[in-house]
Order: structure tokens, then sequence, then C-alpha cells
């Protein structure tokens, strides 16, 4: 009996070492809204196809910190972008601007449906064209006479 | 027209082999011929303060290094060998590390910087660019950041990269 109830009192104790209040994550819900859309624009230079808002790398962690202050400072989207771009360049950014230095990234991929649509379109036709050969009146008696001796012959 | 697909094949397999060649890893840094970033940092076991400024007029390497870092230990015998030769100065950014730690290393494998200072939270390399340790820049007389190497100084890119930019830049 006495064992039980030092039990009970224990795992009272453990329970109420437990029971905390989560922590709340952030400790002004508006500046963590607008680090969210921030951040999620932002490439994770750790594990590069991670966002910076879902990566938990410590270089993320600091960065986030990093805009974090810098939107409680009042700058604003467009100013917390260039910071990182500035130290990052334009990798960090997921929609990096059009320059002569990304245009292959931005154009690449329609190039390359171009091409491949240029590609389609010239086998078809050439298939188009082998497609209906015409016979000389030579070759069209010759195969007449094939088709028919079939007929005659049938089973062979 | 067959020519212009097999030329179109090749030119695709050639942009494909080139970006395997690439290390995915490497960004680009925008900070190259920028003035280094300013800061005012510890000295890593003394009171002094270390500004870049104070190198004006010299070129010189400045290494991101941690004792946490594992890819700095095995930079760590070229760093040392470097600086024997005394070619220019070196300076360690000891990023995000513990002072006691940092130190325990530094005694344990050599030290190869002319001193080190304490980035302790990580804002300095922020400031640098800093994304995956260790990294070295080399930086001219003026303060302008020169080269960026991202991962570990090895013998050869001492040899074949960074001995001759110097060497151009103290003309």
């Amino acid at each position: 009996m006495i064992r039980l109830a030092a039990l009970l009192a224990a795992l009272a104790l453990a329970c109420s070492a437990v029971a905390k209040e989560a922590a709340p994550l952030a400790d002004d819900p508006k500046v963590e809204a607008r680090l969210i859309v921030i951040a999620e624009e932002l490439r994770c230079l750790v594990c590069q196809n991670e966002s910076l808002i879902a990566s938990r790398a410590d270089l993320a962690m600091d960065l986030k910190r990093q805009v974090r202050e810098q939107i409680k400072a009042g700058k604003s989207d467009a100013e917390i972008r260039d910071y990182m771009v500035q130290r990052y360049g334009d990798f960090v950014l997921y929609r990096p601007p059009v320059k002569s230095t990304t245009l292959l990234l931005w154009a690449g991929p329609f190039a390359l449906l171009v091409a491949g649509f240029c590609a389609v379109w010239m086998f078809v036709r050439r298939r188009r064209s082998a497609q209906e050969p015409t016979l000389s009146g030579e070759q069209e008696a010759r195969a007449d006479q094939l088709l028919s001796s079939r007929a005659e012959h049938p089973g062979r | 027209m067959r020519i212009a697909i097999v030329v179109g094949f090749f030119a695709l397999v050639i942009l494909l082999a080139v970006g395997l060649k690439r290390d995915p890893r490497a960004v680009p840094s925008p900070l190259i011929d920028k003035p280094a970033p300013a800061f005012e940092l510890p000295r890593l076991g003394s009171a002094e303060r270390f500004s870049p400024k104070d190198m004006q007029g010299k070129v010189w390497m400045l290494n991101v290094w941690a004792s946490w870092c594992v890819t700095c230990r095995d930079e760590h015998p070229v760093l040392v060998d470097f600086a024997r030769t005394k070619r220019v100065p070196l300076v360690g950014l000891n990023y995000k590390d513990q002072d006691d730690d940092a130190r325990k290393w530094l005694a344990r494998f050599g030290d190869p910087y002319q001193f080190s200072v304490v980035d302790a939270d990580g804002r300095i390399g922020i400031d640098y660019g800093v994304y995956g340790v260790p990294e070295t820049y080399v930086i001219d007389r003026k303060g302008i950041i020169r080269f960026k190497q991202i991962g570990p100084v090895t013998h050869e890119l001492l040899k074949d990269k960074l001995l001759p930019m110097i060497a151009e830049l103290e003309k």
C-alpha cells in the first residue's frame, strides 16, 4: 500500500514536471507571419532544396533571426531580400531576377520546349510525306497481280 | 535537318556534362570585387580587438574556421604549412565556436593564424556570406575581396591559384 502511494506520488510529480505550458514559438505573431512570407521565397544555403522557413539548419536559424530583427527594425520586404542577395547572391532567391546570368535559367525550359516541338513537327512532316508512296502504272499492275494470285490460293 | 538534330543533341549533352562537373554547392559570392564588410571583433584569447581596416595596405587572407568543423581539420595542415612561409598574414575567423574549444583545438593541431577573431553568434559570418565552414577570403591592399574559396584550401589551390594571385595583388 505504501509502495503504491509512493508510486502514485512519484507519478504525480513526474506529470506536473512535464505538464508545463509549451512556450510560444514567436513572441510576436505579426513578425512571424511576415517572416514566413519572406523566408518562403528564400533558399536555405546549407540544404539547398529547402526554403529558409522550412529548414532547421543552424545557418537557417541564424538567418531567420536576422530577418526577424530586420522586420522589427521596420525594414521593407524588398530591403530584407536585398540584404540577403548582397551576401549570398541571386541564388538565395527562389525567383531570381531576369538578367544576363539568369537568362538560361529562365529561358532554357522554354527553349527546350520549342526545340522539342520543332523536332516533333519535322518528324511528323517527314513521316507524312513518306507515308503515301505513289506507284507507277507498272508497279500497280504488279501489285494487283500479287493480290489476285493470293486470292486464288487461300491458305498460302 | 538531321545535322540540326545531331548538333542540338550534342549541345544538350555538353550542357548537361558541364552541369554535372560543376559543384552545385559552390554558390558564387556576390562579394567578389566588393569591399570586405567592416567589423570589429575581439581576438581569441586576448583583449585586443581587430577590424579589417587594420590590414589596410596589405594583402591578407581571412579563413573561417571552427573546432566543430570536420573539414577544417583536413584543411588545417595546409594552412599550417602556408603560415610557415609567412607569405601573407592569415587571420582566422572563429565562427560560432566556444573559446575554450577553439583554443584547445589550436593547441592540438597548431596555430597558423596571426590571430583569430571571435564571431560567437555568426553575425559577421553572415555579412561575409559564409554558409559552410571552412571558407577563405583573399583581400587586397584596399580591402577589396578578390577571391573566396568555399570548402578547404588545398596545396593545389594554394600553388595554382592563391599564390599567383597574391603575387599579382602585391605588384
